[in-house]
């Protein structure tokens, strides 16, 4: 911890505006850039549904507003219509982040009348032979009846697609496919390298080329297709000389609970080491937010090292991702290697190197997300 | 880990700018999948909309409070006039409402 003397000043925290409900590590899709921990597959003790409503409660009685029901695939929980009616209930702004597996017409009429307010329905690519490729299922066409029924139902829809170096050539066949599909938004994900990503990396990482096509494909569509359909494409930070404000800021804005009821600063979290995260069972949403240690650690600028701590941008990015930092640097406090700043930036620019490459040379075959690749890591 | 970049919570200011005349007839709706909520805790009307808000000003929470679809723009601008005690509102919530529409916030019905 920084001396009082510190010039830096640490902030005061605000209410966790945004709530991510991770109901369950359980899906029925196995992407291989998945944002689940490696080590899913130990995680079997989920919350039950009065447990999740008292989250709830606590949670937007400090303030939060926007409360997304995501997992793994959250319609496999039988209570969801429940979960949703409750947060409804509460004056929330709910959000359903699903792969449409599950979500017959009977459970998006109870979701409805639930008071559920918009659902997210994820691709992994506007072709059937790559959607299900990625994803390891068979699901394309069943998307593509979800996609339907949602707008069916009067929602609003927004579809996301995480680019890698597998789809993003395809690009404008997916922005097609969204305005067929009558979607609002359409969130071109670039990839983010943690979890099953970060495995994957060298056959997920696209070449400078391709994300520069992507852009210009985006943005051709842009021009032409005004307010239609509003577009997220975010430049994947590998490919940036400055770190994304991940989260907003360590517990500024965003607090995820994983299906065990640990509590997180995002949803990567759970993998630095030296921090004990509280659980929901054990501790209010408030003294989780306000006082734990774990949400302290990195919140505001005392914690900072240079080249951050007096770098004169330490308060739009806040020094980047602190996952990030870890996984290339070893050391969660220390800048995002994204940045050029960073001693360590060659982290980042050796991978960049790499993915410049016609082939791929990898040194593992694509993993999939699989409980039985759970276990492999687990015992590696 | 994600940017959550749709929380939006720097205030939304009016500003001149040059859009599309609204007539006085015109009746502004918010569109659906917009709410517009107070939130005790940020002491402020904020416009919830999927993954994102904006946290509104006075005079734009006012106005779109007013919004229901039904309300003619000039009565709109007569109902400030008289709650807020002013005169001469009418080009800035001219101007807010082309704004807001340019943002997809609000409609016309016909």
């Amino acid at each position: 911890m920084a001396g009082s003397n510190s010039p830096i000043e640490t902030s005061r925290a605000g209410p966790p505006l945004w709530l991510l409900a991770e109901l369950t590590y359980r899906c029925p899709l196995h992407c291989v850039y998945c944002s689940n921990p490696l080590d899913f597959a130990k995680v079997e003790d989920e919350l039950s549904t009065e447990d999740w409503k008292r989250v709830f409660r606590e949670a937007r009685a400090l303030g939060a507003v926007q409360l997304g029901f995501s997992g793994g695939e959250p319609m496999v929980r039988d209570d969801l219509a429940e979960l949703v009616g409750e947060a409804h209930g509460l004056g929330f702004y709910t959000n359903l982040i699903t792969s449409g597996v599950g979500l017959n017409e009977e459970r998006i009429r109870g979701l409805k009348a639930a008071g559920l307010d918009h659902i997210q329905v994820s691709f992994q690519d506007s072709t059937k032979e790559v959607n299900d490729f990625l994803s390891s299922t068979r699901t394309f066409d069943l998307k593509l009846k979800v996609a339907h029924l949602v707008k069916a139902y009067g929602y609003p829809m927004v579809l996301n697609v995480v680019l890698s170096r597998l789809n993003i050539d395809h690009v404008d066949k997916i922005i097609e496919m969204a305005l067929a599909l009558e979607a609002d938004f359409l969130e071109l994900a670039n990839t983010q390298y943690y979890g099953w990503a970060y495995l994957n990396r060298d056959h997920l990482l696209p070449s400078r080329a391709q994300i520069e096509n992507a852009e210009r494909v985006v943005n051709a569509y842009r021009a032409r297709l005004g307010g239609r359909v509003k577009m997220f494409f975010v430049v994947p930070d590998y490919y940036a000389d400055r770190p994304k404000a991940c989260m907003n800021g360590w517990g500024s804005v965003f607090l995820s609970i994983a299906p065990d009821g640990l509590a997180l600063p995002c949803q990567a979290a759970r993998m630095l080491p030296g921090l004990t995260f509280p659980n929901v069972r054990e501790a209010s949403v408030r003294e989780i937010w306000y006082d734990s240690p774990a949400f302290n650690a990195y919140r505001g600028e005392s914690w900072m090292r240079e080249p951050c701590r007096s770098c004169p941008e330490r308060g739009r990015d806040f020094g980047g991702c602190r996952c990030q930092a870890y996984m290339l640097t070893g050391e969660a406090a220390n800048a995002d290697p994204v940045c050029a700043l960073s001693p360590e930036h060659a982290h980042v620019t050796d991978a960049v190197e790499r993915a410049q490459a016609a082939a791929v040379t990898a040194v593992r075959p694509l993993v999939f997300r699989e409980r039985a690749n759970s276990v492999i890591a687990l015992s590696s | 880990m994600r940017s959550r970049s749709r929380i939006l919570t720097t205030q939304f200011r009016l500003r001149r700018n040059e859009l599309g005349d609204i007539t006085a007839g015109a009746q502004p709706r918010l569109r659906p999948m917009y709410r517009l909520q107070w939130e005790e805790a940020q002491q402020a009307w904020v416009l919830l909309y999927p993954e994102g808000m904006v946290r509104l000003n006075t005079p734009a929470a006012e106005i779109l409070k007013r919004c229901n679809g039904t309300t003619k723009v000039g009565m709109l601008v007569a109902d400030l006039e008289q709650t807020f005690s002013a005169t001469g509102l009418q080009s800035d919530v001219d101007e807010f409402l082309s704004e807001a529409a340019r943002r997809g916030w609000i409609e016309f019905a016909d």
